[in-house]
């Protein structure tokens, strides 16, 4: 008898496609060995992602591929991508990859009887074992549906040619045309059931954004969500999915601000090294400022810094950080200073996330400063922004790096332009800059709303942007609370006078009591005379008294000796 | 034009009912309407699998015509007659 081993479960083998964001999204790949799907509407990329898949394949993995194209020739397909620097024909040349151009036109098809797609089998196959094919692409297998008018037969060819691709172990991408209503135009989905992959070209507000969506994915954990994508010049990048966990490093050490009396007010004299800043204010409370001191600071530590300027050109910005003794010229020579400026709405949010990643790998920055995040709420909309933040934070805080946001705060609401909420709960620390506004002038303050992880100030800090950079006042508090501007001026005025006055006070107690001293030092010289005097008289009758003392005992002789001491006692009270 | 000689093409993978039938239809329409003035060659796919791709084959059996020009292809086993001499463009030998 037998024992039933029960089957060890062997877990579904993934194929990388190598596509930048796509692996980690399938959590390691295509399935291994079945088909995937691919449909989007026109203009979504579906062929380039194809392409890439089998390009990356045979330069990354070693495996190499067959394109079957459908609706291309090889040598328009070849030209369509040699701008993002894909080589088809060395690739063909090398024997790696196998371009099959399968044309199909209805009208020099007729019909006479049965038949079925073998022919097509025949050519795949050939394909495949011709140069030992991992990967395979059908280009838009729906073109067939255009040229062969059978449908039955089509159909249960295709549902036969996938089954086909699957006993063959390749690991397929068939792209199709997105449909009304369906996923594709022609219900292959029914047919491809292992992995459906769905990519989408949407417009809002005249800004175009890709997004992909794995539909499903057999047997297989995948991020369900809509991940922006970009068709740069590397060809196709799925946005960054490093936000799957909060699982990265955190560092003890800390970096300045870049104006100490700042870090002063942190309880551990700056920011922690790779924490995300947020500086808040209102139109011009010095927000550029504070950014352009902290990236000097950087630099001066021989740090890198990426500089993202979306409101002043790099030569604006520096001609305005110069006149208020910020120099970020040196910095820029000696390259540890890198200003990106564009304009928000000249790209995409994902578009500017992707240059933003593409900087920070070339680059390799210690910190990243984007002065302003709210300007890119012109971009796109709430729930992109957000999104997107959430993403260029995480993937920054998983590089390490510091990153310092400047937003604007619509000072009717005094919430950061509507991102207020989705921002905050990602930064670590926000400073605070306000207009302090009364009595007829504007002044300066800032504070401290968190610093995540240290003790910090609670104090509102007047500030003033003078020509050697920021300076932080000290804190007077007048009657009504902290004191500001000319206000402060006055209030200093005030003690400054009290502080005389008082002074006065004390020089006139202090004269006052040397005029005492003077006094009783006078008395005690007239009772010193006088005392000298008493001395003077008493000593002169004691003289007297000794020079007649010789002549008593003649006269005491006979005397009993009493009288002699009482003599004594009356010529004393005498002298008094 | 009534001189010039037809050169056939019969693409079949293998000895299926399809391929066998076709090439029994193929073979009576020559000899009916083309007899003598026409070659036939059958190219079995299985055997030459790059075949294929220069007659941009897929489906089987497909019967091409490369001469006279254009070039037409005719898909199927070929039973429906009427279809194969519109397809092929051959007049029936009695309009004559």
């Amino acid at each position: 008898m037998q024992t039933n081993h029960p089957p060890i479960p062997i877990p579904l083998r993934k194929t990388p496609t190598g596509i930048e964001g796509l692996d980690e999204i399938t959590d390691g790949g295509l399935p291994q060995g079945r088909p995937t799907l691919v449909c989007g509407s026109a203009g979504c990329g579906k062929t380039l992602l194809a392409i890439e898949f089998l390009v990356r394949g045979i330069q990354q993995y070693d495996e190499p591929g067959v394109l079957m194209a459908f609706e291309e020739t090889a040598e328009e397909l070849s030209a369509n991508v040699t701008s993002l620097g894909f080589d088809l024909p060395a690739l063909q040349k090398a024997g790696k990859l196998r371009l099959d151009h399968v044309h199909v036109d209805r009208s020099e098809i007729e019909e006479t009887g049965e038949y079925d797609l073998e022919g097509l089998f025949i050519r795949l196959g050939h394909a495949i074992d011709s140069i030992g094919a991992r990967r395979v692409v059908l280009d838009t297998v729906e073109a067939l549906f255009s040229g062969f008018p059978n449908q039955a037969v089509l159909r249960s060819e295709i549902r036969r040619l996938f089954r086909w691709l699957k006993d063959k172990g390749v690991t397929a991408v068939i792209t199709a045309e997105r449909g009304e209503g369906s996923l594709t135009r022609q219900g292959l989905e029914e047919y491809v059931s292992d992995c459906v992959i769905l990519l989408d070209n949407r417009i809002q507000d005249q800004i175009t954004t890709r997004r992909l969506r794995i539909v499903k994915y057999r047997g297989s954990t995948h991020g369900t969500n809509e991940y922006p994508y970009l068709i740069g010049e590397e060809g196709l990048s799925v946005l960054p999915v490093t936000s799957l966990k909060l699982g990265h490093d955190v560092s003890d050490r800390i970096v300045s601000s870049g104006i100490p009396a700042l870090d002063g007010m942190f309880g551990l004299k700056g920011f922690y090294e790779g924490s995300s800043i947020l500086i808040g204010g209102t139109a011009g409370t010095a927000k550029t400022t504070l950014a352009a001191a902290f990236a000097r600071e950087v630099c001066l530590n021989k740090g890198r810094c990426l500089f993202f300027a979306f409101e002043e050109s790099p030569r604006q910005l520096l001609r305005n950080m110069r006149s208020v003794g910020i120099d970020l010229e040196p910095c820029l020579e000696k390259d540890l200073l890198r200003i990106e400026a564009s304009r928000p709405t000249l790209n995409g949010l994902e578009r500017h996330l992707v240059t933003l990643h593409q900087l920070v790998r070339d680059f390799k920055p210690q910190a990243v400063v984007i002065d302003p995040i709210s300007n890119l709420v012109s971009v796109g909309n709430l729930q992109e922004v957000r999104s997107m933040l959430t993403r260029l934070i995480d993937f920054l805080k998983v590089n390490g790096i510091t990153a310092l946001f400047t937003a604007l705060i619509n000072p009717r609401t005094g919430q950061v332009e509507m991102i207020e909420d989705a921002v905050s709960s990602l930064m670590d620390t926000w400073i605070m800059l306000r207009d302090l506004e009364g009595i007829g002038e504007r002044n300066r303050g800032m504070s401290i709303l968190k610093s995540r992880g240290m003790s910090h100030s609670n104090q509102v800090r007047e500030f003033i942007v003078t020509g050697n950079g920021i300076e932080l006042l000290d804190v007077i508090i007048g009657p009504t609370g902290i004191v500001t501007g000319s206000a402060r001026l006055a209030q200093r005025l005030q003690e400054q006078a009290q502080a005389d006055a008082h002074q006065h006070e004390l020089d006139r107690k202090d004269r006052e009591l040397e005029r005492k001293r003077r006094v009783l030092e006078a008395t005690i010289a007239n009772l010193r005379t006088e005392f000298e005097s008493v001395e003077d008289e008493l000593r002169r009758i004691n003289q007297e008294e000794q020079t007649r003392q010789p002549t008593l005992p003649e006269g005491k002789k006979t005397l009993p000796s009493g009288p002699a001491s009482g003599a004594g006692k009356t010529t004393r009270r005498k002298g008094r | 034009m009534e001189e010039e000689t037809w050169e056939l093409r019969l693409y079949v993978a293998g000895q299926t009912p399809k391929s066998v039938m076709a090439l029994a239809n193929l073979k009576k329409y020559c000899e009916q309407f083309l007899k003598g003035r026409y070659q036939l060659e059958v190219i079995d796919l299985l055997q030459n699998p790059q075949l294929a791709e220069g007659d941009q084959i897929l489906a089987i059996p497909t019967l091409v015509r490369k001469v006279p020009e254009p070039i037409r292809k005719i898909i199927g086993d070929l039973s429906n007659q009427e279809r194969v001499l519109v397809g092929l463009d051959i007049r029936p030998l009695e309009n004559k």
